[in-house]
């Protein structure tokens, strides 16, 4: 009970400094951003956008920084973000609404993929000690997980679009078909995912495996394996009803970790494809000097981020009766 | 191991145990290379990249690399290994030249986030009590703040090209991990022996600190080091690959950054868009090999079987 009181603790103090440093950012830069920005758009951005500005930043008005700050705070919690003035007039919200479905599809579900084909190799290489894949994973998934992923995206661009030309390496459906649930969109979805999804594959199975394989590693060496084979039981008792079910344990949480840096490779291999996720939408926001729905994207990624690691860390108290009792 | 070595030599002179122990560092520091393939590779590929970086003469004899000096697109060949860029540039002239920021960022700010893990681990295992929760809570919030979107968002505020800030935000964003391993590192330190024998003999706690705990840790600093340089590497090649970084020198991330606007890789001219990825991965693979050899060391039930047995038979 106490671990998971700690956790929310955790979570409602992380969200509370992210979103603070969010509120800060454009305060802290030098040369006052807010009144060159103010500047760089008057004349030539629409009255009502100027308006979203000035309530994102609370530039132009009187109050004091405290009151801007609750006002801020307050208006992140209830989701108001304002206006996005690169899809002026849609709200920020109904921007992220748009973006979010093809994030959580593609690197959710590669995420998914990755973790459970990276976990069950990492098993098989740390129970087999020694041998011929044990030896050989190590050193390629050291070098796989170190490789940039927008390079690997634009190898596999090279490869399949450029040179094959099978596979599309632009957004993420055929722009002449109507969007709906028929078998040549659902079709066009896929092929358009495969690519970034090949891509993030490639990168984040490797540090499944080699903690997953360091954990078999370093449990096997424990007492109670010792015990479970005095005792006669099966090797796969052993496996996968010892061994794998403690070792699986730190890799959950250090799942929940590696979920920021698949959202931070996620927002390359988004940039390197065109893909219509969050990740892209936020360089298009960058580029375009969108400041509110930049701070908002960004909101949205740290929320995700910290909403997932809370929900493993739950999973973590239900798998682990060490949790349970200890801290 | 070490802190067995240190229990029995409480006894000599301390002079003579202080030199003893410096020649401990150095010695396992160097065992780490000679020791494993990984960790020898690393280095060499390391040391390749540090001469160049240096000594960019040595590899090129074009000495600015953004002159649009050459015709536009050319194929590589004897006088261009690499081809030319759609601007006319030596495509592999701007790879030596680029080796230069890459490695300054990624030494500077993977040295600069493993001082400051290794001050904030040390003193919430060394400090304890509410001090320890503090300063472990503060570990955990950066660890989990997704550091990437946030170091968008800055770079996009401070008009990316300012490289200090690019740093700066690296630093910031890459020291809670080691910190967090340093802390239970240390923390599992603090009740041995010669921690023990060092407060009986009355000494202080910075002694203890720098003489006694940080010596025991060297491998495992050494690791966090080359994570966080690995970490800066990729981190700051990605915010220029996506064009935040300084355009005012050239470095990989950069390449790569232009050849992706000019359509490199539709109109034939892969070597521009393929050379610099390959340096930085190289880089980083270079910079990942060395972290798991020095993680292999400090925790040795990782180390390869057979390498074990023979360890033991020695020792």
């Amino acid at each position: 009970m106490r671990y998971v009181l700690r956790r929310l603790v955790l979570f409602m103090i992380t969200l509370w400094v992210a979103l603070t440093v969010n509120f800060f950012i454009p305060r802290l830069m030098p040369g006052n951003p807010a009144e060159a920005m103010m500047a760089r758009f008057r004349g030539r951005v629409n009255p009502a956008a100027l308006k979203a500005l000035e309530a994102a930043f609370g530039i132009n008005t009187q109050k004091p920084l405290l009151v801007q700050y609750l006002e801020y705070l307050g208006n992140t919690l209830t989701g108001h973000f304002g206006t996005s003035l690169t899809f002026f007039p849609q709200s920020v919200g109904t921007v992220l609404a748009q973006a979010l479905p093809w994030t959580l599809g593609l690197v959710g579900l590669t995420t998914i993929i990755a973790f459970a084909a990276g976990t069950l190799i990492g098993l098989v290489a740390g129970w087999r000690r020694g041998g011929v894949l044990d030896s050989l994973l190590p050193p390629v998934f050291v070098i796989t997980s170190a490789l940039p992923f927008f390079w690997v995206g634009l190898l596999l661009v090279l490869a399949f679009s450029v040179t094959l030309s099978v596979l599309p390496n632009d957004g993420a459906f055929d722009v002449t078909l109507t969007p709906g649930f028929n078998g040549e969109f659902i079709g066009s979805v896929l092929t358009h995912a495969i690519l970034p999804a090949v891509t993030i594959l490639v990168i984040s199975i490797g540090g499944w495996i080699l903690t997953m394989r360091n954990n078999v590693v370093t449990i096997l060496t424990d007492d109670y394996i010792k015990m479970a084979r005095a005792k006669g039981l099966s090797n796969t008792t052993i496996m996968y009803g010892y061994a794998a079910r403690n070792a699986i344990l730190p890799n959950l949480a250090g799942f929940a970790m590696s979920l920021g840096f698949v959202v931070s490779g996620s927002i390359l291999v988004e940039y390197t494809f065109n893909y219509p996720g969050i990740g892209y939408m936020l360089l298009q926001a960058v580029n375009n000097e969108d400041y509110p729905l930049m701070q908002a994207m960004f909101v949205m990624i740290t929320v995700t981020v910290l909403v997932a690691i809370l929900i493993c860390d739950f999973l973590t108290v239900l798998l682990d009766p060490r949790a349970r009792t200890e801290a | 191991m070490t802190a067995s070595v240190n229990t029995t030599d409480a006894g000599v002179r301390p002079a003579a145990r202080a030199k003893a122990r410096r020649r401990g560092v150095g010695a396992t520091l160097w065992r780490a290379l000679r020791g494993s393939g990984k960790a020898l590779t690393g280095a060499i590929m390391l040391v390749i990249f540090l001469v160049a970086a240096i000594f960019p003469n040595l590899f090129t004899h074009v000495t600015n690399p953004g002159a649009r000096a050459y015709g536009l697109s050319l194929p590589p060949s004897a006088s261009h290994l690499l081809g030319t860029t759609s601007y006319g540039q030596d495509i592999w002239a701007q790879l030596v030249w680029g080796t230069r920021q890459t490695l300054f960022v990624a030494v500077i700010a993977g040295a600069l986030a493993s001082v400051l893990s290794v001050l904030i681990g040390v003193a919430a295992a060394y400090l304890g009590g509410v001090a320890d929760d503090i300063l472990s809570l503060l570990i955990d919030v950066f660890l989990v703040i997704p550091a990437f979107p946030l170091i968008i968002v800055i770079a996009a505020y401070a008009n990316g090209g300012n490289l200090a800030i690019i740093v700066a935000v690296l630093v910031v964003t890459g020291w809670s991990y080691g910190a967090r391993q340093l802390r239970a590192q240390a923390l599992s330190l603090r009740r041995r022996d010669f921690l023990e024998s060092a407060r009986v003999r009355g000494e202080g706690w910075f002694y203890i600190v720098v003489c006694e705990i940080l010596p025991t840790m060297v491998s495992l600093i050494a690791a966090n080091f080359l994570g966080a340089a690995l970490y800066a590497v990729l981190t700051a090649a990605g915010l220029q690959f996506i064009g935040l970084g300084s355009p005012s020198s050239v470095s990989w991330g950069t390449m790569l950054h232009w050849a992706q606007s000019a359509e490199a890789l539709q109109t034939d001219q892969a070597w521009w868009v393929v050379a610099p990825g390959l340096c930085i991965a190289a880089l980083g693979a270079a910079f990942a090999l060395l972290n798991y050899a020095f993680d292999e060391i400090s925790n040795p039930a990782l180390r390869p079987v057979h390498r074990n047995r023979r360890n033991r038979g020695g020792n």
